[in-house]
């Protein structure tokens, strides 16, 4: 067996794949925002909230219903999706005309206001949920153990982000979309029903982040605060992968992982930073981000 | 009209001398009630110094105790600046809890500066007793050191004898390992590897397969908090205990073994001072707790009651709130109350009394709720923490 920097080239197999899964929620998740942001124009900091909203209706549907993981799946997007159509109609609409800083304090502001009333409910530890039966234990891969439920997380993301961009750039409905973002009104004009299909859109990235949020209450604490830790990260992944990119959040979502995997194994302190670190730099270079279009 | 001039000066004077009588005292819990550690110390916290005020009946006995609370957000400048403006400008005479080591440390500086009393409850790390120990501060409910004499003793003496660490990247974490890898040495074991993990952190996968290639027989987790938590359930998802490695818990609250659900926490064991279930004092207690706050007390909230309870005594038996006199006779006063039993306060700040050697669980043998862990062991406070000739407090070696 090789060494890399003293590295055996088995513990950083088992790193580079640990990366990737870590990735897959960073791409999910930037996913979602990178559609708001793109057919929106809003920066939804609601989502970390969101996303642990994901999770708890997981939780609340197995512990109140009985209802296992699988249908959570389904659920979860479903309920959580609803209440971001709810707020879209109610609140976030009314500040399309308005400067992007409105959008992103309000959605801060519901961000802050719908985790503190979980953690009123639920305090901050956390609530157990568990691997479902089909998906525990794991694989030997040589270099590592490969638990099957991270194998299951990085195909699922995959099928999403796969099926998510599809749709948004090969079918009509995709181009509708694509069409309103550039000029609803005349799109409007075409007798498309522009304001609806925003409504379901913001409903449809709100639906991503709750599904991120049941693929990890396997694995992370199920808590209150579990979705503001993360979504410093998504964006930063966002902006690095140029706001509004599709293609971009995705594919900057896994490699950061791998990169943010790679410092676990040869700097674990700067783990926290590393992502930082490269949105600064690539700012500095591209200030659009990587596979943003500059305005 | 003039005899009603005599009656409302009578009165006055009356008031007059019934304050002079009392002593107001102001005690400031300070802790994370919205943020990581709010389930540890949090509102919990607050209702248990309230419950200590109004259990020792402290307005019959001539002094007037309000309790008033604030959030530190874990940041040991802001935690330090509370502490001033508290001290100088608020009329604050204590402060109370705060968990978070760093902070703790922050307050315990500002504290021996304004020359007031700092009961913690919530910090863990030693050197609150040690390097930087001071006349000002009593560390009330538990510390790394015996944390580590307790848990990580159990350990090596069950044969775990090499150790990897996975160790919170903050005071706390290398108290806790510093502590921890002098037990495992005294005891003839070994550390082969540590790695310093960010502080919070959510994926700890990374982590653990270093752990695992380090073939350590014992993976000894020195944080805390959502931390311990996600270690724990990724350790079990990654198969650590079938590989034939174990955990150490070292600092695991009874709310982090209810978020990790019995099924994966099972087996784990750990220290804390006080249980609920301990005994019929500790269990009438902790209902009445529970009534009031919506969960089961830890041990961090029990000694916040317990450290009240013991200042106010102290204040009583003074008539005064001077500080000084207040810590005299708090030190030379044996503790004693329903929650920790008899103890005594040591002259490094150290509050002594047994420490608790809990195991949690299988869920079938669970009755409730909040049944969680089984008592294994009861180690005397003189076995369970730093002796005071290994002391390096400079208090301890001026006397």
């Amino acid at each position: 067996m090789f060494t890399i920097f003293g590295v055996p080239s088995a513990a950083l197999f088992g790193q580079l794949l640990l990366g990737l899964i870590n990735g897959s929620f960073y791409a999910i998740l930037s996913l979602g925002l990178a559609v708001i942001f793109g057919l929106l124009n809003i920066i939804n900091f609601t989502h970390g909230a969101q996303y642990m909203m994901g999770a708890f209706v997981a939780w609340m549907s197995l512990t109140y219903l009985g209802i296992g993981y699988w249908w959570a799946l389904l659920l979860a997007p479903i309920v959580v999706g609803a209440f971001g159509v709810l707020l879209e109609r109610v609140l976030i609409r009314r500040l399309y005309d308005l400067d992007h800083l409105y959008g992103l304090l309000l959605t801060f502001g519901l961000a802050l206001i719908i985790q503190g009333l979980f953690r009123n409910q639920y305090g901050v530890s956390g609530l157990p949920y568990g691997i479902p039966r089909e998906l525990t234990g794991g694989q030997n891969l040589g270099f590592m153990f490969l638990p099957n439920y991270r194998g299951w997380v990085i195909v699922a993301s995959l099928i999403v982000c796969l099926f998510t961009w599809f749709v948004i750039e090969t079918t009509k409905l995709g181009a509708y979309l694509r069409a309103a973002t550039e000029n609803p009104t005349l799109v409007q004009a075409f007798g498309v029903n522009v304001p609806l299909l925003i409504t379901l859109t913001y409903g449809f990235g709100v639906g991503l982040a709750a599904l991120a949020g049941v693929l990890a209450a396997p694995i992370y604490s199920v808590n209150p605060n579990m979705g503001a830790d993360l979504i410093i990260v998504v964006f930063a992944v966002v902006v690095i992968g140029g706001m509004g990119s599709i293609l971009g959040s995705v594919i900057t979502g896994f490699g950061l992982g791998l990169v943010e995997g790679l410092t676990k194994v040869f700097y674990p302190e700067a783990s926290a930073t590393v992502i930082f670190v490269i949105m600064v730099l690539v700012l500095l270079v591209k200030p659009a981000g990587l596979f943003g279009r500059t305005a | 009209m003039k005899r009603w001039g005599y009656g409302v000066a009578a009165v006055l004077a009356l008031a007059a001398g019934a304050a002079q009588a009392q002593v107001a005292v102001k005690l400031g819990v300070l802790n994370d009630p919205s943020g990581v550690y709010s389930d540890i110390g949090g509102r919990g916290s607050v209702v248990a110094a309230e419950m200590a005020v109004e259990d020792f009946k402290a307005a019959s006995k001539g002094i007037k105790a309000e309790v008033v609370s604030a959030d530190h957000q874990n940041k040991p400048d802001i935690g330090a600046a509370i502490a001033r403006r508290w001290y100088d400008q608020d009329g604050v005479d204590v402060i109370l809890d705060v968990p978070t080591s760093s902070v703790a440390l922050a307050v315990n500086q500002v504290t021996r500066e304004k020359n007031k009393i700092f009961l913690n409850s919530g910090a863990a790390t030693s050197d609150l007793t040690g390097a930087q120990c001071s006349p000002n501060t009593i560390h009330w409910v538990y510390d790394t050191v015996q944390l580590a004499n307790v848990t990580g003793g159990a350990m090596v003496r069950q044969g775990g004898d090499s150790w990897f660490f996975l160790t919170a990247d903050y005071a706390f974490g290398h108290a806790l390992e510093r502590d921890t890898t002098a037990v495992i040495q005294k005891n003839g074991g070994k550390v082969i590897g540590s790695v310093k993990t960010p502080f919070p952190s959510n994926d700890f996968s990374s982590f653990i397969l270093q752990a695992q290639a380090s073939k350590a027989n014992v993976i000894g987790l020195a944080n805390a908090g959502g931390d311990t938590v996600n270690s724990i359930k990724q350790a079990s998802e990654f198969g650590v205990t079938q590989g034939g490695q174990k955990l150490a818990g070292l600092l695991m609250f009874i709310n982090d073994v209810k978020a990790l659900g019995l099924k994966t926490a099972q087996g784990l064991v750990f220290s804390e001072t006080f249980y609920w279930d301990d005994n019929d004092d500790t269990r009438a207690w902790s209902k009445r707790f529970l009534e009031r706050a919506g969960r089961m007390p830890n041990m961090t909230n029990a000694g916040v009651y317990s450290s009240v309870l013991h200042y106010l005594k102290a204040v009583e038996a003074e008539k005064s709130k001077d500080a000084g006199k207040v810590l005299a006779r708090m030190k030379a006063t044996p503790t004693d109350d329903p929650l920790f039993g008899k103890g005594s306060i040591r002259p490094d700040g150290r509050k002594m009394h047994d420490a608790l050697l809990l195991e949690v669980k299988k869920p079938e043998d669970s009755k409730g709720e909040w049944d969680l862990a089984k008592v294994l062991a009861r180690v005397p406070g003189d076995q369970a923490f730093r002796p005071l000739s290994e002391s390096p407090c400079p208090l301890v070696n001026k006397s």
